[in-house]
């Protein structure tokens, strides 16, 4: 064990936090008790991350957090320092949707949309890990989010699909190149 | 919805760690993971004066296996998904992987700690029940001294545990799979991933049956019996349901409770034989 005295941030005074938000740095300051969810709103601007409940029950502030889904609202902005964060925004760079919101337009997968870009984030994780899920594995995944309008189905759709065109689409490369 | 405020400190070593609660003891809490203790401090149900940062701290971020003492030694930081989508873990603790799906949802797992579940030591959460149906340990771990304490002395009561304010649960010690041993897990819950009202682990061998029940005494329990079967199991699974002194609150009644304990219990000794 190295003997090393820590760094204390003082509660009440104001710390510099710089991340890296959808691949481009960014800084602002906070206090040590500002959640990430209200960092990223308030004092980035990424107002694509929306807060429900703030006890990490409904799932809409998911981001994703050196690329694995997290609630931002149980998290620090502080502990977020020098770390990778990843918002819905950064699912469509270039103002056009990715898939996965193409899908979830195709399947009418939202209505009003307050818990979109958390469910988004969260299949955007877990497609990546599952490539060939069930509909069992997308429902419980679906899980760990509350939507109110679409009762879910359309949501279930939505990603199987996407799932099953990037896996053809996978397929195709691959006999390209074969 | 908002926490109060407090002094956070990011530990970078396991000193720096033991150092701050030396100072700070009972006004300081240990953050890993958050899952559990940042919706407490957004509620204001805690309002400590310091936090102490570990889920940075590198070496308290591992995963291993004790081959000679035939155990998996989960440290501090170590997330709930780095054990779970560890590729080996149903031949290492099958117990474990049998548990991670009904541990609230992958969001909350990939941040959340093991050793941080063990610490809160909610009653009706799955970790503890794990811990205490296998017979693990905690390790205990204060700037002046280190301890191990088995699981069922390290939990006492509601969100109550053998740790002294100074003291850091530095790693916890689940027991690998022994030949022969076999396995049940299952709960009762309102939703998938909420809490369970009821939870039952089980691990049969070829003469014994030892059953853990979390979510209806202040702690998990475990009974060890021999291999009953029939009504003497139903026999004995009804007197396993009174002992427990199950209670009614807002969401069940304890007869429900007691009702769940039979069913439960019988299904995953089931599962196990």
């Amino acid at each position: 064990m190295s003997k090393s005295t820590p760094y204390v941030m003082r509660h009440g005074e104001q710390h510099a936090v710089t991340l890296t938000l959808n691949g481009r740095e960014r800084s602002g300051h906070c206090e040590t008790r500002e959640l990430l969810s209200d960092f990223l709103r308030h004092e980035l601007g990424a107002t694509g991350t929306h807060v429900g409940c703030e006890h990490g029950v409904c799932g809409a502030c998911t981001v994703h957090v050196d690329g694995v889904a997290a609630r931002s609202c149980l998290m620090l902005a502080v502990q977020a320092d020098g770390r990778r964060v990843d918002t819905v925004e950064g699912l469509a760079p270039a103002q056009t949707l990715g898939d996965l919101q193409q899908a979830f337009s195709r399947h009418h997968a939202l209505q009003c949309g307050f818990c979109t870009a958390g469910i988004l984030m969260s299949c955007a994780d877990f497609l990546q890990r599952v490539p060939d899920p069930t509909e069992e594995q997308v429902r419980e995944m679906l899980s760990g989010h509350i939507c109110r309008c679409t009762g879910y189905t359309p949501i279930v759709a939505a990603v199987l699909d996407c799932a099953a065109r990037r896996r053809a689409q996978c397929a195709d490369t691959e006999a390209e190149h074969a | 919805m908002k926490p109060a405020a407090f002094d956070y400190v990011r530990a970078t070593t396991t000193h720096e760690a033991l150092e701050m609660l030396a100072q700070s003891g009972e006004d300081a809490r240990v953050l890993a993971g958050g899952q559990s203790l940042m919706a407490v401090l957004n509620m204001r149900l805690a309002q400590p004066r310091v936090l102490v940062d570990i889920s940075r701290t590198d070496e308290l971020n591992a995963v291993r296996v004790d081959r000679d003492a035939r155990r998996l030694v989960v440290s501090a930081a170590a997330t709930q998904g780095s054990v779970e989508w560890r590729a080996t873990l149903r031949d290492e603790v099958p117990l474990l992987a049998m548990a991670f799906p009904h541990i609230s949802h992958f969001q909350i797992r990939n941040r959340g700690t093991v050793c941080g579940s063990i610490a809160h030591a909610d009653p009706s959460a799955e970790l503890p029940l794990v811990l205490t149906a296998l017979g693990g340990e905690v390790l205990l771990r204060s700037k002046k001294k280190q301890r191990v304490v088995s699981a069922n002395d390290f939990f006492q009561g509601m969100l109550m545990t053998a740790r002294e304010p100074d003291e850091l649960v530095e790693a916890v010690r689940f027991p690998l799979k022994q030949p022969g041993e076999r396995f049940g897990f299952t709960e009762c819950s309102a939703r998938h991933g909420d809490f369970a009202m009821v939870a039952c682990a089980a691990v049969v061998t070829n003469d014994a049956i030892q059953i853990a029940v979390g979510g209806v005494a202040d702690r998990p329990k475990v009974e060890r019996w021999p291999r009953l079967q029939g009504d003497d199991l139903r026999g004995a699974l009804n007197d396993l349901s009174w002992k427990l002194g199950a209670q009614d609150d807002a969401h069940i009644s304890a007869k429900y409770r007691r009702h769940l304990v039979r069913e439960l219990g019988w299904r995953v000794i089931e599962e196990a034989k």
